[in-house]
């Protein structure tokens, strides 16, 4: 299926395979070929192991075995310098710029060439690059000043500067409004009509389809298949993208005395930088049943889950939380978690983030459990005996593997500090239980601990929201699921019905994107 | 004439005391760069200080001859190298083991002003003198020697050309610092390297490298302030504690001169002005505390301007007070 290693093309990769761990194969025997002026789309479920294949190459990890060819000799890349010497240069999702820096001073980071240090010249030597491939960037602009799409540019221009022919793109278009977007392809075609290789790491098929040349789809961390852009359909490319559907076994009861419980209508937000993170967003879950949240990685389940939770405003929209004991309306919109508890409102909320907001790191169990109660009593001094308890029982029942009640969460391994943080969310009986991506890095055991603790809060009655991103797990899981694109509602499906490559499609295509563009 | 005369004398003094004030800022400064943030500058300065005096005392009291050119470069070498030994613990312990910055600094300036008072008496000991002091006069004559047409030229002569070599190296350093931190590919990285470790890190930056350096050269330099301060203020003289909170009011300044070695020479003389302004205006005894109190209240008066303009070119280095450690995200 692939080429033979030949100096035709600027980059080969043979049998790639990186491990983290024992437990996570993020790559295994991957080949890929990039041709001399050409773009080439990774295109990859979250967790396919795209950013890790393009780290590798760009020096950030290296492979555990296999071998890399640049322009068809053998290449070893240990740093991004050596990538550099390559000329293969990457820019990260996340920018790493100095914010105090001017573009050109942040270009030049770095660089030991041993000529002067000239920043005039070097500014002239920005405008030749961005005057060649049309960027629109001015050279003294401080980053902080800058928008992110001429932050963008400034890596981009980074990586240009420093001579790169083979450029690798992560999710690029991720941060950007659709008429950027527009500019920043225009800019990858110039890069390519000069010979250029471009890699372009992205989950949006609409963008595979209008930019790329060529598509590679990797699946756990495996090469499936790479097609030319032309001879192929989104409907292929999302088959190739979520395979079959596996089963897993999750017990799922039928919800039975289901009834509505949070009903959320056209929530807005905006986040600080400006951009529309939540369009009007319209649902209910209900008492009993599990509703599963699907999408692909920050199409705005996180600004959901807080906003539901009082953590962040809102634009418009209202969130009606419906009181199991007397069946009130309650509007929690503009609340402070503290007056939600206090107008008596169970809402229980497992971030993704279990050591930032979940729990405190460097306090033991028992004082983790305290960050839930401490306000109860009339006393000044806290009563330490119910939280010692109550972590005891967490430790027996859920089987968490500390030496004592007084270890520092953050010695504990993600499985257990996950445990831990579940199980005082549930403890405190919540009429509403939100999870955030449960199962991240958890082993497959403590995984199936955590879906039954769901199944059995949804027993009890229990709206549950679960954010998730294994689509065969939501599948299962859930009564019914949401699927989220772009921060707008794509669809709402049943979770028995669903066929797996729905759920794909609806994740990566907007029913809007025509009307955005 | 009478006043004019005052002042002037009044700004040589200010000069005077704002000199070890100037070493301290510009080598603290140096270090802030690359976000270390060392409280331990008035200890590495009192180490500075007692290791040239040390150097000194050996070279006068056990060797004969006497050179002029040895006199001032034995106390200058040994200063620097107790200095650069202070900063290295400083180093090691921050960047290498990543302990807490805050705590490692408060511990130096303990430690440092321990040493200094440990070896300043035992020196007193060994000249089986009366006095709790230490004199180093022949060294001192050597570190106060002024351009010989000094005198000659009136009030003009007494505010410029009337002092030691040092308080002249002394802004010669600052602006040579200035001058790599905004002109040299060494002072971009640098202060990459303080805005944003990982990022520096990334561009190829050796991140712990530029740290190492820039702490101990700052250190280095911070000494030489308690070196001008005995050897050349103090005339010579070593008495213990008598360096008093100076380091302290060196951190200020660079509060004060929001982190440009430039400005902190300004700031350096104002602060010396203010120090010892209480002899020039008729206060009674139980005010002079507010007035040495002076130089902190400007400092607060900055932090708050500063604070309220927030123009992020006068912000503290991003990472000040913070460790890099590459795997930690």
């Amino acid at each position: 299926m692939s080429e033979t290693v030949s100096e035709k093309y600027a980059l080969q990769l043979r049998n790639v395979t990186k491990a983290f761990g024992t437990k996570v194969i993020a790559n295994k025997n991957v080949d890929l070929d990039v041709r001399y002026g050409e773009v080439l789309a990774i295109l990859g479920e979250n967790g396919s192991g795209k950013t890790t294949l393009m780290n590798m190459i760009a020096g950030i990890y290296h492979p555990d075995a296999g071998e890399i060819y640049v322009n068809g000799e053998k290449a070893s890349i240990n740093s991004p310098k050596d990538a550099f010497n390559y000329k293969i240069g990457m820019v990260h999702q996340h920018f790493k710029l100095v914010d105090l820096f001017t573009a050109t001073e942040n270009i030049i980071l770095g660089i030991n060439d041993g000529n002067k240090y000239d920043l005039a010249k070097a500014e002239e030597e920005v405008k030749n690059i961005s005057g060649k491939y049309g960027f629109v960037i001015n050279p003294k602009k401080k980053i902080y000043e800058m928008s992110v799409s001429e932050k963008q540019t400034v890596e981009i221009i980074k990586v240009l500067y420093r001579g790169a022919d083979i450029l690798i793109l992560d999710e690029p278009t991720a941060v950007l409004t659709p008429q950027e977007t527009d500019k920043l392809f225009d800019v990858i075609r110039n890069m390519r009509n000069d010979g250029k290789s471009i890699l372009i790491i992205t989950h949006k098929l609409h963008e595979v389809l209008a930019i790329s040349d060529r598509v590679t789809v990797l699946r756990k961390g495996e090469h499936i298949a790479t097609v030319d852009t032309a001879k192929t359909s989104e409907i292929e490319l999302t088959e190739m993208m979520v395979g079959k559907r596996v089963s897993l076994n999750i017990g799922r009861s039928e919800p039975k005395d289901t009834c509505d419980r949070l009903i959320v209508s056209g929530m807005n937000m905006t986040n600080p930088d400006g951009v529309k993170v939540l369009k009007d967003i319209s649902f209910t879950a209900k008492a009993g049943e599990i509703l599963g949240i699907a999408g692909i990685a920050g199409s705005g389940q996180r600004e959901l889950l807080e906003a539901i939770a009082g953590l962040r405003p809102l634009d418009s929209g209202n969130i009606t939380y419906i009181d199991p004991s007397n069946s009130e309306n309650v509007e929690l919109r503009s609340k402070s978690p503290m007056q939600i508890r206090e107008l008596g409102v169970r809402l229980s909320f497992v971030p993704e983030d279990r050591l930032g907001m979940g729990l405190v790191g460097n306090m033991d169990i028992i004082d983790n459990m305290m960050l839930r109660t401490y306000k109860k009593g009339l006393s000044v001094f806290v009563d330490r005996q119910p939280p010692r308890q109550l972590a005891e029982e967490i430790i027996e029942s859920l089987e968490v593997v500390t030496p004592s009640a007084q270890t520092p969460v953050r010695r504990l391994s993600g499985g257990n500090v996950q445990k831990v943080l579940v199980g005082r969310e549930i403890a405190s009986a919540p009429s509403v239980l939100m999870v955030a991506y449960p199962v991240r890095g958890l082993d497959i055991n403590s995984s199936y601990t955590i879906y039954n603790l769901l199944n059995a809060q949804k027993e009890n009655g229990v709206a549950v929201i679960y954010v998730g991103e294994d689509l065969d797990v939501l599948l299962e899981l859930c009564d019914r699921i949401i699927v989220l694109c772009a921060g707008a509602v794509s669809g709402i499906l049943d979770g028995r019905t669903a066929k797996k490559e729905e759920v794909g499609l609806l994740m990566t295509k907007v029913k809007g994107v025509s009307e955005n563009e | 004439m009478a006043i004019i005369e005052q002042i002037v004398e009044l700004l040589v003094r200010a000069v005077m005391q704002g000199t070890p004030l100037l070493f301290g800022s510009t080598g603290e400064i140096l270090t802030e760069k690359s976000g270390n943030l060392n409280l331990g500058i008035p200890g590495i300065m009192y180490i500075g200080a007692i290791s040239g005096v040390i150097g000194g005392f050996f070279y006068q009291n056990y060797t004969s001859s006497y050179n002029m050119i040895l006199a001032i470069i034995i106390p200058l070498l040994s200063s620097l190298a107790g200095s650069l030994l202070a900063s290295l613990i400083y180093g090691f312990l921050t960047i290498t083991l990543r302990a807490n910055q805050n705590v490692t600094g408060l511990a130096l300036t303990t430690f440092g002003v321990g040493l200094g008072n440990f070896f300043g008496g035992s020196l007193i000991k060994i000249t089986k003198s009366d006095t709790p002091f230490l004199a180093l006069s022949k060294i001192s004559a050597a570190y106060r020697t002024t351009l010989p047409f000094a005198n000659k030229l009136g009030l003009f002569g007494q505010l410029f050309f009337s002092y030691g070599f040092m308080v002249y190296l002394a802004v010669v350093i600052a602006l040579i610092v200035s001058f790599v931190l905004k002109r040299t590919r060494v002072g971009l990285q640098l202060r990459a390297v303080g805005e944003s470790p990982a990022t520096a890190d990334a561009a190829g930056v050796n991140v712990n490298k530029y740290k190492y350096f820039a702490t101990c050269i700052g250190g280095m330099i911070a000494g030489l302030g308690g070196l001008y301060y005995i050897l050349d203020y103090s005339k010579g003289i070593w008495a213990n504690d008598a360096f008093g909170d100076r380091g302290w009011l060196a951190i200020a300044i660079v509060i004060f001169a929001i982190w440009r070695p430039n400005v902190s020479i300004l700031g350096s003389y104002l602060f010396g002005g203010l120090y010892i302004l209480f002899n020039y205006v008729s206060v009674s005894m139980n005010l002079l505390p507010l007035m040495q109190m002076l130089p902190y209240v400007v400092t607060i008066i900055v932090l708050v301007i500063v604070s309220m303009r927030k123009k992020r070119e006068n912000l503290p280095p991003a990472s000040l007070g913070t460790n890099y450690f590459r795997e930690e995200r």
